[in-house]
């Protein structure tokens, strides 16, 4: 039941303001003035983009260039997308294009990747990357090793997309971060964006990609707005797999952090600089497999403190990665041994309170970097 | 005739499975390789002039389906093809036999022997446009999809000029039209579900079989895939390849119903004999004409035997007898079958089928010997990592073992 009464609660809240009670909305509601006014050029053709908008133009785009390109998967047609995020394609595309599946995650995305195998380039939405669990034979077996297998010459072009890792108020089963996951998966390519450029350009490279890639959205960012550069709305923009973005410039730590946490982490830097004048560099990864391990020991090399924060369960993780990355390849440069701010090793607890324990917060990040630069 | 005679014979000697099962209702598929029937006089002198062969009438059972025609227009040509292609399979799959057994073979290694005219009868009602999935028993399939013997070997054998370049041993072959090879039992299902999505996308009129065996039919996505497959109406023919064991499992043991080609619900089904290369062909042609004529999907049947254990590492003697084996092996024989009915019908001579015996093997053993001097893979970074993403589009490098293995594209 929890997957047909959740859209809907959904669509309210998109409408409307966002109920007071969910605190991790709460302390989020937008993105803060410091954060849109950083990275961005001051360009008057500048326009406001939610996520979600930026991920259903990237959409519209690719099924607009590109007859090969269809979008599946539940709810993603008639209901307008389960978070919106189709919505109105296929008043556009039509339901060749825009198609509607049952609720069975292994069998539409088994079939959406021997679509592919066959040549087509199909976007497999899932509701969530929770439910993904069910087809993640498919996503792996079926689709990131069939070319390895095949010698090289059976490729699998196909997006797998949905939001993924903690919403608000859902308890255990729907709180998952999957970037670990994916990303230890040869075969597969990953990304993870942030802002509505991220969701936009990283999308529409990946649906362009002619590897099976997986797009770990974030149903917290869907309502956030972001300024969208004049050349990120053009059709033909998109960004490159394995390249982190510098967010903010720093001396003093590199904060590697991906998704919402890069938001949590800007607010953070610039908490920390406020208090103690210190200067936080902040990487967006935006790509976490590959992982741009370049711009993780540049930043080192500059800083030499690092700090990884990510909201995914701490063992064997994101984070755990990219310390064991630093150790091997940035060792020499640093100050301090490399820290990381995860999620606690619980299942995502149903209460607010408790819940707000489980992952990290601008004030956990502020509080573990300030120890961490011994301010 | 003798073929009747030794049907109706056939004593309820198995176990409580479910062939015997079924062998209690009124009138059920035959595993009988020579049921069909051809007038002698009918059969023209032309080896590419059409003439008709009579099915036997315990060539299929039908689920919410009108029967196929019990005829199957052929030549002579093809008759002889099709044992020549039975007569090939089956001596490569002794030849994959003997070099796992010689330990040239690493692995795991599933042999199609006894169930050669599924794959024969299917690829004889197909063209290469329609496409074939099927799980890890695929030699045969492979190699009725145009791959060479020497590639199939030469995979098995781990050469760098196997199939897929000594990446997917076994059980992982693709070829065009065909998608493997696949090895997570039941998930290709699906995925045939998608090539027939992809058909129709296209606005192709053309088929997928999709094949899977008894044990597999039991997955849950086999279902799913069912259910999408009868809600779009996509063109696909699900196969289930019923040699009665899923590994060591009888069917009965493993399944609720046995009668695999009814569990599409409301999907109309097709049993065949799927001893008959003949009975085989007139189904996927039936089934493909169905497809086409935009009716949606069929689930057949083919009732066949494996004589071999479920791999080599199985000798295939713990769950069924050796008498049940070697009764099938000596009177349901796919190629013996065939070739009897070829020498009734004045189809051909018995020399002439020996000529072709001894012209198919030798060609099978020459591509073997070809595959066992081909050399492996070398063992260097590049090969390790080559193909783990489409080519230009790789990762700026994947890791060793050690950071100083890393391999920069």
């Amino acid at each position: 039941m929890s997957r047909l009464l959740r859209p809907a609660s959904r669509i309210v809240s998109a409408a409307s303001v966002r109920p007071v009670a969910r605190s991790a909305v709460q302390s989020f509601p937008r993105v803060p003035a410091i954060v849109q006014s950083r990275g961005y050029a001051k360009e008057s053709g500048n326009k406001e983009y939610t996520v979600r908008d930026a991920l259903n133009e990237a959409l519209a785009e690719e099924l607009e260039l590109n007859p090969k390109v269809f979008v599946l998967g539940e709810e993603v047609a008639q209901y307008n997308g389960a978070y919106k995020v189709t919505k109105g394609l296929l008043d556009r595309f039509g339901e060749k294009r825009v198609i509607d599946s049952p609720i069975t995650e292994s069998g539409f995305c088994g079939l959406t990747v021997g679509a592919a195998l066959a040549g087509l380039h199909p976007v497999c939405e899932f509701m969530t990357f929770n439910f993904a669990m069910q087809a993640i034979d498919q996503i792996i077996n079926s689709a990131a090793k069939t070319h390895y297998m095949s010698g090289g010459i059976q490729p699998c072009n196909i997006t797998f997309r949905g939001p993924n890792g903690f919403a608000a108020g859902v308890a255990a089963q729907h709180s998952q971060d999957y970037s670990a996951w994916y990303g230890s998966i040869p075969g597969l390519k990953v990304v993870s964006p942030w802002s509505a450029e991220d969701a936009k350009g990283l999308l529409k490279a990946a649906i362009r990609d002619p590897n099976p890639v997986c797009v770990l959205e974030n149903e917290l960012l869907y309502g956030q707005s972001f300024p969208m550069s004049e050349a990120a709305q053009k059709d033909d923009f998109v960004i490159p797999f394995g390249k982190a973005k510098i967010e903010r410039q720093g001396k003093d730590l590199t904060i590697v952090t991906q998704s919402r946490c890069v938001g949590q982490s800007l607010i953070a830097a610039e908490a920390l600089k406020k208090k103690y004048g210190v200067e936080v560099e902040v990487i967006n990864l935006r790509s976490i497999k590959p992982l741009d391990v370049e711009s993780i020991v540049k930043s080192v090399k500059k800083t030499h403190r690092l700090m990884a924060v990510e909201s995914g369960f701490p063992a064997f993780g994101v984070g755990a990665e990219i310390l064991a990355l630093t150790m091997e390849y940035a060792f020499d440069y640093l100050d301090a041994p490399a820290a990381r701010v995860t999620g606690a090793e619980v299942p995502t607890p149903y209460a607010a309170k408790l819940e707000d324990m489980a992952f990290p917060n601008e004030s956990v990040i502020e509080n573990y970097a300030k120890k961490l630069l011994r301010l | 005739m003798l073929s009747r005679a030794l049907r109706t014979s056939r004593p309820a000697g198995l176990r409580s499975n479910a062939f015997s099962r079924v062998a209690l209702s009124k009138r059920t598929v035959t595993t009988d390789a020579a049921s069909a029937h051809a007038d002698k006089d009918a059969v023209p002198q032309e080896d590419d002039k059409p003439f008709q062969v009579q099915l036997s009438d315990e060539s299929f059972e039908t689920y919410e389906l009108d029967p196929p025609a019990y005829t199957l227009d052929t030549t002579k040509k093809e008759l002889k093809q099709m044992y020549r292609d039975m007569v090939s399979t089956r001596r490569m799959e002794m030849a994959a036999d003997r070099l796992y057994k010689e330990k040239k073979i690493r692995g795991f290694c599933h042999l199609s022997t006894g169930q050669e005219a599924v794959a024969t009868g299917i690829e004889h009602a197909l063209t290469k446009e329609d496409d074939i999935i099927t799980a890890y028993r695929c030699h045969g399939f492979a190699y009725m999809r145009g791959a060479s013997v020497k590639s199939i070997i030469g995979e098995l054998l781990g050469r760098r000029h196997g199939i897929a370049y000594g990446k997917g041993g076994s059980m992982h072959m693709f070829a065009k039209g065909f998608y493997g090879g696949n090895g997570i039992v039941g998930a290709q299902v699906p995925v045939g579900a998608g090539l027939a999505f992809a058909h129709q996308y296209n606005g192709n009129k053309n088929t997928t079989v999709a094949l899977y065996g008894d044990g597999a039919s039991n997955q849950g996505q086999v279902f799913e895939a069912f259910n999408m497959a009868k809600l779009w109406k996509l063109p696909i023919l699900f196969g289930c390849e019923n040699n009665k064991y899923g590994m060591g499992t009888a069917a009965n043991r493993s399944s609720a119903s046995t009668e695999y080609y009814k569990r599409g619900q409301y999907i109309p089904g097709l049993k065949v004999n799927g001893m008959d290369v003949l009975a085989v062909k007139a189904a996927v042609a039936f089934g493909k004409a169905y497809t086409a004529a935009g009716h949606g999907p069929m689930v057949i049947e083919y009732v066949t035997y494996r004589y071999g254990g479920h791999s080599m590492s199985d000798p295939g003697t713990t769950y069924r007898t050796r008498e049940e084996i070697q009764r099938m092996r000596s009177t349901q024989d796919p190629i013996a079958g065939l070739k009897q009915k070829l020498i009734e019908w004045n189809v051909t001579t018995e020399d002439e089928l020996k000529t072709i015996d001894k012209e198919s093997r030798a060609a099978v053993d020459a591509e073997v010997k070809e595959a066992e001097e081909m050399l492996p893979p070398d063992a260097t970074p590049q090969i390790l990592f080559e193909d783990i993403y489409v080519r230009g589009s790789e990762p700026q490098f994947m890791r060793g073992r050690v950071p100083e293995e890393n391999y920069y594209y």
